[in-house]
């Protein structure tokens, strides 16, 4: 591994030290190069089935089976145009709706799980009401049930209020994000200075207003993480609305999906839709990644602050 | 809205410190403003998390039988799952996959996370980005994109192995579906382990590494002995949150059942055991044992690991 590169705001100005470091990085020009290779190996392992993708999703069926370029590059035909209107015609459109359903669940589940995690993480951080630190530490275990475990008692209880396999079954579910409250709590108590809100209690504010006013503006990094978080976590769920969901048109893409390379494995002659699965996956995938690329400066920080202290 | 005050004895204070015997009524008021923003996730946390898991061990502690109705049977169906030879070979091989998998995301992300935090190159930024991507696409997406990978049928594995004179091996057959599913998580899971534990790194002051070097040590001794160390809470919060995946794997084995056939029965992991006893076979009393103690040994494990790494990761 490469010796640690000399940033600027930190040099140290003592000329040893000076001489030092560019004998280390006289010495380090090999390693720096060792360095870049494990990277790009990395990033070739990383993104080779995404480009895969990219590749798979402008060949029709014959070209996956047996294209002329091979499974990692183009074929002389195009056939992304084809495939996509494919996606429409195929059981009336019924994959948007799939995608519209994803958006959906992903949206009511990731914005209102957010909007509980950080009211109760403001909660927990700047009053200490009565029952507090039962409730926090109650907390903190959940974090440890796994949330399948809870899926079919889940589904047994919906199921006899009578919302199984209507959207609330997997947006209600979706609401609880331990972890979140968690985040919210700890960076609620680490950006928003005890002293501020009292000031703003000073000049008059209620307790509403200092949360609104004063407190959420210094907590965005954090709510956009835990936003993101949310929304990846109900976006990704598989086995939720697996279980609660029978209707074909309140499926969200990842079951959908699943139904459609099960269908096509069992090999029902007019059933084989590859290319429209290979399609539907690499157009699902382009949102989120595209949100994460734009929303980097939040997350890369963010993502980190569940470290135990 | 609540009153203010400004008296100084008011000031919240901190969370840390022992409640203060003397406070008075007007702050006590506004104490309670805290359960009215606590309040409806505690609703939330009632409703889906406390009643469910009430709720399975209720049913857990009954059976039902088509001769004699649903009897309350106490501790019958976790006898019978802890005695059953399908849920303890789950386990067991969800504990292999524990042991073999976590390890390998967590070298995956540790070694990247350092050489990234030695680099400020384009190149070494544009590989952090492109390690992490594989976070936004969903495990049922990457399961099905490494299921068409490894087909013989639509795959480049035959191509690449050629290559080398070799013939491919199958990837999806019944000795190589343990690597393969392993290798799927890896590729899934290694970039946002890295990316917390590139943050941490980062934020540790340079002048230790500084200060180790001018003591002697070359690069992989700071790595080993002055890094590593200074991380090892997020490195502890990484293992947690893997262990705690693993255990409950269910999404990769059940859209790969499909591809690989006759490689991973319905009952592969413990998930996948309770979910087809209740969703094939209506068996909700078992399942629901299952379930639990699927959890109680979940929440134990991690207990037990977080106990022993408390010097590590600074839980006193």
């Amino acid at each position: 591994m490469a010796i640690l590169v000399p940033q600027s705001d930190e040099a140290v100005t003592r000329t040893t030290d000076r001489e030092r470091r560019r004998k280390d990085q006289q010495r380090s020009g090999g390693r720096k190069i060792g360095s870049h290779i494990f990277l790009l190996i990395l990033v070739i392992y990383f993104l080779t089935p995404l480009w895969w993708l990219i590749v798979a999703s402008t060949k029709d069926t014959a070209g996956l089976f047996g294209g002329s370029g091979g499974p990692l590059w183009f074929d002389g035909e195009f056939h992304l145009f084809d495939n996509i209107v494919g996606l429409f015609t195929q059981q009336d459109g019924i994959y948007w709706r799939w995608l519209g359903n994803s958006f959906l669940y992903a949206f009511a589940g990731g914005i209102g799980a957010t909007v509980l995690a950080v009211l109760a993480g403001y909660g927990f951080a700047k009053y200490r009401f009565r029952g507090r630190s039962a409730f926090f530490s109650l907390l903190l275990g959940s974090v440890m049930v796994p949330m399948t475990a809870l899926v079919i008692p889940t589904f047994v209880l919906m199921s006899s209020l009578g919302i199984v396999n209507t959207m609330w079954a997997v947006i209600l579910p979706s609401l609880l994000s331990p972890f979140g409250v968690y985040l919210m709590r700890v960076s609620t108590q680490d950006a928003v200075p005890d002293e501020l809100l009292d000031a703003a209690r000073v000049d008059g504010a209620g307790e509403l207003r200092t949360f609104f006013q004063v407190a959420l503006p210094l907590l965005r990094p954090a709510i956009v993480t835990v936003l993101l978080v949310s929304i990846v976590a109900t976006w990704n769920n598989f086995f939720l609305p697996l279980a609660v969901l029978s209707d074909p048109n309140l499926l969200p893409v990842t079951v959908g999906l699943n139904n459609w390379q099960a269908l096509s494995n069992a090999g029902a002659g007019g059933e084989q839709v590859w290319n429209l699965i290979v399609t539907g996956a690499f157009i699902s995938i382009i949102p989120l990644i595209i949100s994460f690329l734009a929303l980097q400066k939040y997350w890369q920080g963010g993502l980190s602050l569940g470290a135990l202290k | 809205m609540a009153l203010t005050t400004t008296s100084p004895r008011t000031a919240p204070p901190q969370p840390s410190v022992s409640r203060k015997v003397g406070v008075d009524k007007i702050d006590r008021k506004r104490q309670r403003w805290g359960w009215l923003f606590v309040g409806p996730f505690a609703l939330v946390f009632l409703g889906f998390l406390i009643v469910p898991l009430a709720y399975a061990f209720w049913m857990s502690l009954q059976t039902s039988t088509l001769a004699a109705g649903t009897q309350f049977t106490w501790f019958a169906n976790y006898g019978k799952a802890f005695t059953d030879p399908i849920f303890l070979e789950g386990l067991g091989r969800v504990g292999r996959f524990a042991i073999v998998m976590i390890p390998a995301q967590m070298l995956v992300a540790l070694a990247a996370a350092m050489v990234l935090d030695n680099l400020t190159t384009v190149l070494s930024k544009f590989s952090r980005l492109m390690i992490f991507v594989p976070y936004a696409v969903p495990g049922v997406i990457g399961a099905l994109m490494w299921g068409f990978l490894y087909s013989p049928r639509f795959g480049p594995g035959s191509d690449i192995f050629s290559l080398f004179g070799l013939d491919a091996p199958s990837f999806l057959s019944q000795d190589n579906i343990f690597g393969a599913l392993v290798n799927i998580v890896t590729w899934q899971w290694s970039g946002y382990y890295m990316i917390i534990i590139y943050a941490a790194l980062r934020g540790v002051d340079s002048s230790v590494y500084e200060a180790a070097r001018l003591d002697g040590a070359n690069s992989w001794q700071i790595a080993l002995r002055v890094k590593l160390p200074m991380i090892s809470s997020s490195m502890v919060m990484v293992l947690i949150f893997s262990l705690i995946g693993t255990l409950q794997f269910f999404t990769e084995p059940q859209v790969l059942r499909a591809v690989a056939q006759g490689a991973i029965p319905v009952s592969y992991t413990p998930n996948m055991y309770a979910y087809s006893l209740a969703f094939s076979y209506s068996q909700f009393n078992y399942a629901s044992a299952i379930s639990f103690s699927l959890g109680i040994v979940v929440f134990i494990g991690s207990y037990l690991f977080l106990f022993l790494t408390r010097k590590q990761n600074g839980l006193k």
